[in-house]
């Protein structure tokens, strides 16, 4: 063993300490919490109860909204990695940041809802919708990248931008903005609820909820399986590395990026439908896709598996967080928690959950 | 072919021409700046307004000329409702001499009231903006008639008592204000709180983030947990399809949600589909294309092809609030030229207009707008009017009305009013005294 391999291997036990610390200190908080509250000297109407006791005791008292709110959070979360997914495919192929995700949900969901509009069978104007999507991924890798190869990192993010805005004055010439209703029953997607009593109260699974949640794991579960184990994801992981590289081994980028871009284009139709179906069909979706930064902050920007850990720690925790401490912050938290989150998180594992820990050696 | 000389020469000429054109001036008509969006994130909303606030103009261009015989020059600035990008809209219209300005953005006319003053613009904030602007002592050139959103959060109260049945039974309910994390959003929680202390029921305030308008599973949850009775929607663009579909979502009695007019888009109904019905929203006119002036409407803008919007869309809610908005910029230069007895009225002119502005019931009937709305009176003190609205109700396809008209409690909100316009006037140290004349009629 090297000193260089020891020294790593310390870095690695601090950390682990570092985390063990973490866990220690939020223990004895609840210990000292407990015998407070026991002794007396925490009561109700004190800022530190409302703080440390009083979320649980709600949770106690109402198990029935936990569990709705442990829903909700998985249901946003497995939405979020969903959107996640889209970045981190991009980001692996070309290493981009490809700002354009946003706009490409809600140009999805539009051309979607627009073909139907026009006439078309709900399943036929999905299939073309995918179409477009690749003529779209297409004509990316031609009028963008292609030019662009070996340019820079910082360069592609602006061409990225500039798709961003070629994208809503395209959609906006085409579709106008007026909102339009998402085609969910047409597409067969559930609607209605499934109530079930618990502990006294109830949990309302929305059918629609759980429809998306299966979607999104099956997605992800393809996805993940299909740049694993193929000979195609083999390519992409090549070209993430070196783009020269790359193509000294014969990889074709231009065949890997029109497959990135349609595959991230599908990601974002999906999005848009689950997301539309939740609200409507506006250029406002395109907010959505803020939704993602938390969960690539956390789950690192190369990893499938960190979207989905990721997703779902920002889902569930900005929910839990918002429903319980929300109300001691004037609510509406949620927005900025999401990012509280994951830079707590950064602080024990700055690479993100999953991401891929650089050493560089001197 | 040309040679390039040629190509110096003609764009030379270009430039020469275009720098020498005259700029629109006051003589070739009174120019109507309106900032509208129609892109962004609240193109939602925004764009049947812009539709019937723009058509309505064209129509009175169309069918009488413009107004005492002066044509309007309607020129749209897009704002996206983006502050910024709006105040550029105003810096860029304000040099052509407009009569009034729309800043239709409550932050954007926050920006806008110290301006105009200096401006000599009136700014018509209908239904929006800043509510202690409607103390014309200290806002002489910001109006926002037919009422302000104080106005409209005591008329929900007003009505959840009515069908509460008396306003004592009101004490121990709880009333939830699901809104806008932005200053539109929080302009009614002064007087719910004044409210909830009067009538004893317990308030629970909702902010919805713009980034989270389309995730409001966290509230909606809340609203469960806090067993709320009814909801007041301070809402805008996508967050209130959202709401309602969220209502529906976690059982909430639909017909316990009540939108301010702005949450009262056929598009935010529509999207709840047939469970959004009873979706109630304020409301201070009609929707529908039966009025004389909405049939005009068809036959001058559309039949002749000038229109930009969707046919089928004439007549919606929120089109029909941007043709209300239009028609009161219309009375407004048609009394300055009363007033003043010019043709071509300026923006000082178009502010004594908004000062001596009423609109009876005969009024309307004569613009074509038959029991499309009810009065509007304004007066120097008083720039709102303080005017009645009512309850629409959505029935699965369409809103219609739900109650009879509703008086704001004038004799609460004007007091607030009125400090709240002492205080801003005291804030902003140099806030000019008025020293406009009054034509009269107060």
């Amino acid at each position: 063993m090297t000193s260089l391999d020891s020294a790593q291997g310390g870095v690695f036990n601090l950390k682990l300490g570092t985390g063990a610390w973490v866990l220690i200190g939020f223990a004895l908080v609840a210990v000292v919490t407990a015998l407070a509250v026991q002794a007396g000297a925490l009561t109700r109407g004190d800022a530190l109860y409302a703080v440390l006791v009083d979320p649980f005791v709600q949770m106690a008292d109402m198990p029935d909204l936990l569990i709705q709110t442990l829903w909700d959070g998985f249901v946003a979360g497995m939405l979020y990695a969903l959107i996640a997914l889209g970045f981190v495919l991009i980001f692996k192929a070309s290493g981009v940041f490809n700002f354009a995700q946003g706009i490409m949900v809600v140009f999805a969901a539009l051309t979607l809802v627009g073909l139907h509009e026009f006439g078309f069978n709900a399943w036929i104007a999905l299939a073309l919708t995918l179409g477009v999507m690749f003529a779209l991924a297409v004509a990316v890798e031609r009028v963008v990248l292609r030019p662009l190869v070996n340019q820079p990192d910082i360069i592609l993010f602006m061409a990225t931008i500039g798709l961003t805005y070629a994208l809503i004055g395209l959609g906006e010439f085409i579709f106008g903005g007026s909102p339009k209703v998402m085609i969910t029953e047409e597409l067969f997607l559930p609607r209605g609820s499934i109530d079930l009593k618990v502990f006294g109260g109830f949990v309302s699974l929305q059918k629609l909820d759980i429809a998306a949640a299966v979607i999104a794991f099956v997605m992800i579960a393809v996805l993940s399986a299909f740049f694993q184990y193929t000979r195609i994801g083999r390519a992409l992981r090549a070209v993430a590395d070196s783009h020269k590289a790359a193509l000294s081994v014969g990889i074709s980028l231009e065949q890997i990026w029109v497959i990135v871009w349609f595959t991230a284009g599908v990601v974002a139709l999906i999005t848009g439908i689950m997301w539309g179906a939740r609200s409507d069909v506006s250029f406002a979706l395109q907010i959505i896709a803020l939704k993602a930064l938390p969960v690539l902050i956390l789950g690192g920007f190369t990893s499938v598996p960190g979207a989905i850990v990721g997703g779902l720690i920002i889902g569930i925790g900005e929910k839990v967080g918002e429903f319980y401490w929300g109300p001691l912050l004037g609510k509406g938290i949620e927005a900025w928690l999401a990012y509280m989150i994951a830079l707590t998180f950064l602080l024990f594992r700055p690479q993100g959950l999953f991401g891929e820990k650089i050493i560089e050696r001197i | 072919m040309r040679t390039p000389t040629g190509w110096i020469f003609g764009t030379a000429l270009a430039v020469v021409l275009a720098a020498g054109a005259p700029p629109a001036t006051a003589e070739e008509g009174i120019y109507v700046p309106l900032l509208t969006y129609r892109t962004g994130n609240f193109a939602g909303s925004g764009t049947p307004i812009a539709n019937g606030m723009r058509d309505y103009l064209e129509m009175l261009n169309q069918r009488d000329g413009g107004i005492g015989g002066v044509k309007l020059i309607i020129e749209e600035c897009e704002t996206g409702y983006d502050t910024k990008k709006g105040v550029e809209c105003y810096e860029s219209t304000k040099g052509k001499n407009p009569v009034v300005h729309n800043p239709y953005s409550t932050g954007l006319t926050l920006q806008l009231i110290p301006r105009a003053s200096v401006d000599k613009i009136p700014l018509l904030t209908m239904a929006y903006g800043l509510s202690a602007a409607a103390d014309g002592r200290v806002f002489p050139w910001t109006f926002n008639p037919p009422l302000t959103y104080w106005d409209g959060a005591s008329v929900f109260v007003r009505f959840v008592a009515e069908k509460e049945g008396g306003v004592d039974k009101l004490k121990g309910k709880t009333i939830g204000l699901v809104h806008l994390d932005a200053p539109f959003g929080r302009e009614p929680i002064p007087v719910m709180e004044e409210l909830a202390k009067r009538y004893g029921f317990n308030l629970k305030l909702y902010p919805v983030p713009a980034q989270s308008m389309q995730d409001q599973a966290s509230t909606w949850l809340a609203i469960r947990r806090d067993r709320v009775d009814w909801i007041y929607n301070q809402g805008w663009g996508a967050m209130n399809p959202t709401a309602v579909k969220e209502a529906v979502r976690t059982n909430f009695p639909i017909d316990k949600l009540v939108g301010v007019w702005w949450a009262g888009g056929d598009d935010d109904a529509r999207a709840g589909g047939a469970d959004a019905k009873g979706y109630r929203t304020l409301s201070f006119h009609g929707a529908g294309t039966s009025y004389p002036a909405m049939q005009d409407i068809l036959k001058y803008v559309y039949d002749r092809n000038l229109a930009v919007g969707d046919r089928a869309k004439v007549g919606e809610n929120l089109y029909s609030r941007g043709v209300y908005n239009s028609a009161l910029i219309a009375e407004a230069i048609r009394t300055a030229q009363q007033v003043t007895g010019k043709k071509v009225v300026t923006g000082e002119d178009v502010r004594r207009g908004l000062e001596s502005m009423n609109i009876s019931d005969d009024r309307w009937k004569e613009m074509g707008f038959e029991g499309f709305a009810a009065p509007v009176n304004i007066s120097c003190d008083d720039h709102s009017g303080h005017n009645r609205v009512f309850i629409a109700q959505w029935d699965g396809s369409k809103f219609v009305r739900g109650s009879d008209y509703i008086e704001p409690m004038k004799d609460l909100v004007r007091p607030m009013i009125e400090s709240a316009a002492k205080d801003y006037a005291e804030k902003n140290a140099g806030w000019p005294k008025r020293t406009e004349a009054c034509d009269g009629r107060s």
